[in-house]
């Protein structure tokens, strides 16, 4: 029962009887949706996914990460590189790739924590390290340098080699969602979860207090890269191929944390909301953008990606502390206290 | 071999002057209001198109679209800041990126989508002179941009030292309220400080179309170009861009010497790592 409360913290019943008919929902998808859709659907648990160990990360323990291509991309090359040079599974590969993530992670976090860089300045630092690997990366003959690294499409299907269909890759992205969410809420919920509120919104008041801040924050940065690093692995199988100018791209940094705050900093529901958010959003303005380049007779490239900038832009400035937050309570999900406050503002 | 590194260094300089004016206007701006431009680089590309498009429409050298560029941007850089930008100086620092990326997508896919995504240079009848001094050549080009770059940065230190809205807007930088209470009127003030450091950037851009052919995907490496050159430099402080600037030119154009040229940015990256840990209030400032 204790468990049971920690799970469901501040949700309605109605916000409980809300989440499990989604949870089905989610589950019987591939048998009601057509291929399409479902690809749709993939991205959309793809990107809660690596938002939510973003979250980790900015949402909980406030530390401003624009460099997580870093660790998706370094998991993803990891476990790829081993099932192209000798076969591993991806699932053994998982484990190297999350502990070289987790070490690389660990260095920028140290380094970072250590000076007490803090805001711009640690975030200028992460960015700084991806764009290095990046380039290293290039000229990384191993894995193929900047021709790319490519999975062998044939061999035998199955879930250990992860190589098959849509649907495969669908429940394996949806059970490592649902499963970063329960644990995102249990460690919320510890004493770990209040040491990271607590460094979150006052550091120095924290460290008073007894915190050990350093260790917070290490703790928070290895568990999101490690998180990252996961999802990176996942995505290097699905899409069978990988380039050092997509995977540690700033581009790719940037899209693992427009979920979490569209959808809600620092909330568990609100990646899922934002990256579904996101997602349709670009879908429509892709339909959006060829129609009007077909009745108008001009060329629209660009065009999709202006519809989705005025969209973030009216997010953020209507929306700031994310949609989820709102139309949590909107619904009636949440009991009015928010289990969560926003985080505060810089402050001058 | 030392006479190349020599002139490779001279290139760098050159160069360099242009990248320091670019961060000089992520510089202003960061110093007086403390918000991060992560539409810089895009701001450089739209100084750059603009400067293109004078030159082919009306047959405008670059050197003199300098002053309209800049007005140009001076007024878009005012009207996004007293528009969009204002309500966002407190908040927190992601905040402030978001509206800034959402920005940039913009700004970039405009220029997508009016000029196409082929690269545009232009060709003026100096573009191959060059000037010799003993065994090293300048080209003529370059030593116009660095020029006029050194000119406009010398411009803006008078604007900040010698005017009565410089110095206002000194003043609202070191001391917010203080500005407040002896009745500045610090809205304008910021709306002026993102008119100018848009002008900055707009010049540099249209000064940097002589040696570089515009392209709407520059404008992220130039975002983080001019990130990696204030740092160096100091955050806020406008020597520190200058010279970070200088710096930088010359370190990428050894490295694209001495390594290889798509090794160049490591070293910048690297640069600031090390900046970042050992000295993070920048190499050339003196206060922590």
């Amino acid at each position: 029962m204790r468990l049971w409360h920690r799970l469901t913290g501040d949700m309605t019943t109605r916000g409980q009887v809300a989440l499990a008919m989604f949870a089905a929902l989610l589950l019987a998808a591939p048998a009601f949706i057509g291929s399409y859709p479902l690809s749709i659907l993939i991205l959309v648990v793809y990107f809660a996914y690596i938002g939510q160990a973003w979250n980790v990360m900015m949402g909980f323990a406030g530390q401003l990460s624009l460099g997580h291509a870093l660790y998706l991309g370094l998991g993803g090359y990891t476990a790829a590189a081993l099932a192209f040079h000798f076969g591993v599974s991806p699932w053994i590969g998982m484990i190297a790739g999350v502990l070289v993530a987790m070490l690389a992670g660990g260095i920028v976090g140290f380094l970072g924590f250590r000076f007490s860089l803090a805001g711009v300045y640690f975030a200028l630092l992460t960015i700084a390290f991806a764009e290095f690997t990046r380039i290293l990366f290039d000229h990384f003959k191993w894995v193929g340098g900047s021709a790319g690294l490519f999975l062998k499409v044939s061999g035998d299907p199955g879930l250990w080699h992860l190589r098959g269909g849509p649907v495969m890759f669908y429940y394996v992205i949806l059970a490592m969602a649902a499963l970063a969410l329960v644990a995102c809420r249990l460690m919320l919920t510890s004493r770990l979860g209040y040491h990271w509120l607590a460094i979150r919104e006052d550091p120095e008041a924290a460290q008073a207090s007894g915190v050990d801040v350093f260790r917070g924050k290490m703790i928070a940065v290895l568990i999101s890269s490690g998180m990252a690093a996961v999802g990176g692995v996942w995505a290097a199988f699905y899409y069978k191929n990988l380039f050092p100018e997509t995977a540690f791209a700033m581009g790719r940094s940037i899209e693992v944390i427009l979920a979490p705050i569209i959808g809600g900093l620092g909330t568990l529901i609100g990646p899922f909301i934002g990256a579904a958010v996101l997602v349709s959003l670009g879908d429509v303005f892709t339909i959006a953008a060829e129609k009007i380049g077909e009745i108008f007779g001009v060329k629209t490239a660009g065009l999709k990606q202006i519809f989705y900038g005025l969209a973030l832009l009216a997010i953020v400035a209507f929306r700031r502390d994310g949609v989820w937050p709102w139309l949590a309570r909107k619904l009636g999900f949440v009991h009015s206290d928010p289990y969560l406050p926003p985080p505060a503002g810089k402050g001058r | 071999m030392l006479t190349d590194i020599v002139q490779a260094t001279i290139m760098g300089l050159l160069t360099g002057m242009v990248y320091g004016l670019m961060a000089l206007g992520l510089s202003v701006i960061f110093g007086v209001m403390r918000v991060v431009n992560f539409a810089h680089g895009e701001m450089m590309v739209v100084g750059m198109y603009l400067a293109w498009l004078l030159f082919e429409r009306a047959g405008i050298d670059p050197l003199l679209a300098v002053p309209l560029v800049a007005a140009a941007l001076f007024a878009a850089g005012y009207g996004l800041q007293r528009g969009l930008i204002n309500p966002f100086i407190n908040v927190a620092e992601h905040m402030q990126f978001m509206l800034l990326l959402a920005l940039s997508i913009i700004i970039v896919n405009l220029c997508l989508l009016i000029a196409g995504p082929d690269t545009h240079g232009v060709q003026v009848d100096y573009m191959f002179d060059s000037y010799a001094l003993g065994p090293f050549t300048f080209d003529a080009v370059r030593v116009y941009a660095a020029l006029a770059a050194m000119a406009i940065a010398f411009l803006l230190y008078l604007f900040f030292t010698r005017t009565r809205i410089g110095k206002s807007i000194r003043a609202a930088a070191d001391n917010h309220t203080g500005a407040l209470v002896v009745g500045l009127d610090v809205p304008r003030l910021y709306a002026l400080t993102f008119g100018v450091g848009a002008a900055c950037v707009g010049a540099a851009g249209a000064l940097m179309i002589l040696v570089v052919q515009a392209q709407p995907f520059l404008a992220i490496d130039y975002t983080l170009l001019a990130f990696v050159i204030v740092i160096v430099g100091g955050l806020g402080s406008m020597p520190g861009a200058l010279a970070g600037g200088l710096l930088i030119g010359v370190s990428e154009s050894l490295a694209g010497l001495l390594i290889q040229p798509s090794l160049k940015s490591v070293f910048s990256f690297g640069l600031l790592i090390l900046v970042l840990l050992l000295r993070p209030q920048g190499l050339f400032t003196r206060r922590g």
